[in-house]
């Protein structure tokens, strides 16, 4: 065999930082042809995402007809409809639900593999979770988008800044989305199955990301407490109000500045539970 | 290349103590194990199921944390410099992938050659020498989902080399293969072992797998090597011995012996002996038996190291 032999290798050696930049964009590639593969499962997906759209959006503007001035939690109508149909795009491009890949591998043992490769297992995840994002902002967020801008006016941004703050922001939120699945699928490495704790999550996060109502219409200690102390509003509620120009300027850059602070807070534990799991880790099987 | 000194891997399980109670037991699954493998040498590493086969080989990768004991592979400790082992070894589980499920054979090799950094020439020359050794052409389009299991295990081996590791750990790398797989896999092996380059440790239920790529034969059971050494060496550690089946025209005549021989079966009436050839060579136990009896037909019968096997297993 040739060309098989046992010389270390190495790609510009001179040039590590590009070389990581390269694994890490391969992955991300990866991630996004992953999810390219599944066209059926994108389209049933942005039906779901609609259907669901219009029951949320008729929720909300029934409770604005009902509020005094008309304003719930401080939104007008065309920034309620706004808030409803990108957040029907963004929750698939967030990912707050995507699949449990992490814990199921861990009970499968199939881990082992992700551990053999010269990748640190939370860079690998989050550059296949980036490349899932990429996928989605391209197919997912496009049919809520339009379906809701013909049946509903729509607030349109005032702000130069608001459409790059929400572009940051929604990544932010990808990532924050990202590090709290991983520690909840990481629970399998203790508990060699992640069910329960991902059925809190379902529950918790849908309602503490601002996805079932706007956490604004909560009384404000409540809901400051939940920004400051949770990752949970920086997933959807911030990039949305962030959208909707919800806040004054300064407020508006502040908030994704704690998203910001969440996002790095969370890779970090990641490592950190990866790192402890990795040495108890019991690969199950033979 | 690789290097084990009183490695020792502990478990611990609960058990059942009445109603509520449950009481810890500590399980060794590796107990003690020394071995040291050379640069080149192609080791088989067997035992019964649960033996400690898979546990040695996570703890050699690096994914698993030995309990006592230590460890070296290619001068790397595994846990600790697991991300560094890992660019230079290679691993195949027979019953895991390490492949993309949802990606076609050809974009996984693609993203592997990112994933460990391999300059496109070597990548390039390494491909093309598996693709032409393991036919893989047929099916590089074909999503890793809807490969049949050999094909599979072809993109595993394959996936395994493309950084051209210089230790290859093969965990039952022709499980559930058919035949004509398993012959492709260990030719494959055997070509690739006797360029002296790539060090291989390999375990497998399928002693063929070891009589045809292995010198050297490590048998582990409950945790413990057992034997060390050649097949021949365990074939005479274990008696066992080649055996002449004689047809006979008429049955021997009552008290035959044949000197170096021992009668160990009698079927169809006499008309079929089986003798175990102790220190006589079957040249002259024909003889003798050629000149005692009439012989319509005979056949030399190589021992089977299946058997031996299954008596080292049961004596352990």
């Amino acid at each position: 065999m040739g060309g098989i032999d046992a010389s270390v290798l190495t790609i510009s050696p001179g040039r590590p930082l590009r070389a990581s930049v390269t694994t890490f964009g391969a992955l991300v590639g990866s991630g996004f042809r992953r999810y390219a593969t599944y066209r059926q499962a994108t389209i049933a997906g942005s039906f779901t995402n609609i259907v669901f759209g219009f029951l949320r959006c008729y929720v909300l503007l029934a409770v604005a007809a009902g509020a005094v001035g008309g304003r719930p939690g401080g939104y007008d109508t065309a920034q309620l409809a706004t808030f409803v149909w990108v957040g029907q795009g963004l929750l698939t491009v967030v990912g707050i639900w995507g699949p449990p890949d992490l814990s199921d591998r861990i009970r499968s043992g199939d881990v082992a593999s992700d551990l053999l490769r010269p990748v640190a297992p939370v860079t690998a995840y989050l550059a296949a979770d980036l490349g899932r994002f990429l996928h989605a902002v391209l197919t997912r967020m496009i049919g809520p988008l339009i379906v809701g801008a013909i049946f509903f006016t729509l607030a349109v941004p005032t702000r130069w800044q608001t459409v790059p703050l929400f572009a940051v922001s929604a990544v932010l939120a990808t990532i924050g989305s990202f590090g709290c699945r991983f520690l909840i699928n990481a629970t399998a490495y203790w508990l060699h199955d992640a069910r329960g704790p991902l059925v809190l999550w379902t529950l918790s996060s849908g309602l503490l990301a601002g996805l079932y109502f706007p956490l604004r219409m909560l009384p404000e200690w409540l809901a400051v407490t939940l920004w400051v102390a949770t990752p949970f509003p920086g997933l959807l509620q911030t990039p949305l109000d962030v959208l909707v120009e919800r806040d004054p300027p300064v407020q508006q850059a502040g908030l994704v500045l704690l998203q910001a602070c969440w996002a790095v807070a969370l890779l970090a534990l990641c490592r950190l539970v990866q790192h402890r799991a990795e040495r108890k880790l019991v690969v199950q099987g033979g | 290349m690789i290097r084990m000194q009183d490695l020792q891997k502990d478990f611990t399980v609960r058990v059942k103590a009445g109603r509520l109670r449950r009481e810890k037991r500590t399980v060794a699954a590796v107990d003690g194990v020394s071995l040291t493998i050379e640069r080149g040498e192609m080791v088989g590493y067997i035992g019964p199921n649960g033996a400690g086969k898979s546990t040695t080989l996570k703890m050699l990768t690096g994914v698993l944390a030995p309990t006592s004991g230590e460890v070296s592979v290619l001068g790397l400790t595994p846990v600790p410099q697991r991300t560094r082992l890992a660019l230079r070894i290679g691993v195949v589980f027979g019953q895991r992938s390490q492949l993309w499920w949802d990606l076609p054979l050809r974009e996984s090799f693609r993203l592997l050659r990112h994933v460990y950094r391999v300059p496109a020439a070597e990548h390039e020359a390494r491909l093309r020498r598996c693709r032409s050794l393991l036919d893989l052409d047929a099916f590089l389009d074909t999503p890793v989902r809807q490969l049949s299991l050999g094909q599979r295990m072809r993109g595993e081996l394959t996936a395994a080399l493309l950084h051209g590791p210089g230790v290859l750990f093969l965990d039952e790398p022709t499980i559930g293969l058919d035949v004509v797989s398993k012959q492709a896999v260990r030719s494959f092996l055997a070509e690739l072992g006797a360029t002296g380059d790539v060090t291989m440790v390999l375990t497998t239920h399928d002693l063929a797998d070891i009589e045809r790529l292995c010198h050297r034969l490590v048998v582990i059971d409950h945790g413990r090597v057992v034997h060390d050494g050649t097949i021949e060496a365990l074939h005479e550690r274990y008696g066992s011995r080649r055996s002449l089946v004689v047809d006979l025209d008429r049955p021997l005549p009552d008290g035959f012996t044949l000197p170096g021989a021992t009668l160990t079966g009698v079927e169809a009436d006499g008309h079929r002996v089986t003798f175990a050839l102790d220190t006589a060579s079957a040249g002259a136990a024909v003889a003798g038996l050629v000149s005692a009896a009439s012989v319509r037909d005979l056949s030399v019968v190589e021992p089977d190291i299946e058997d031996v096997v299954a008596r080292l297993y049961a004596s352990a």
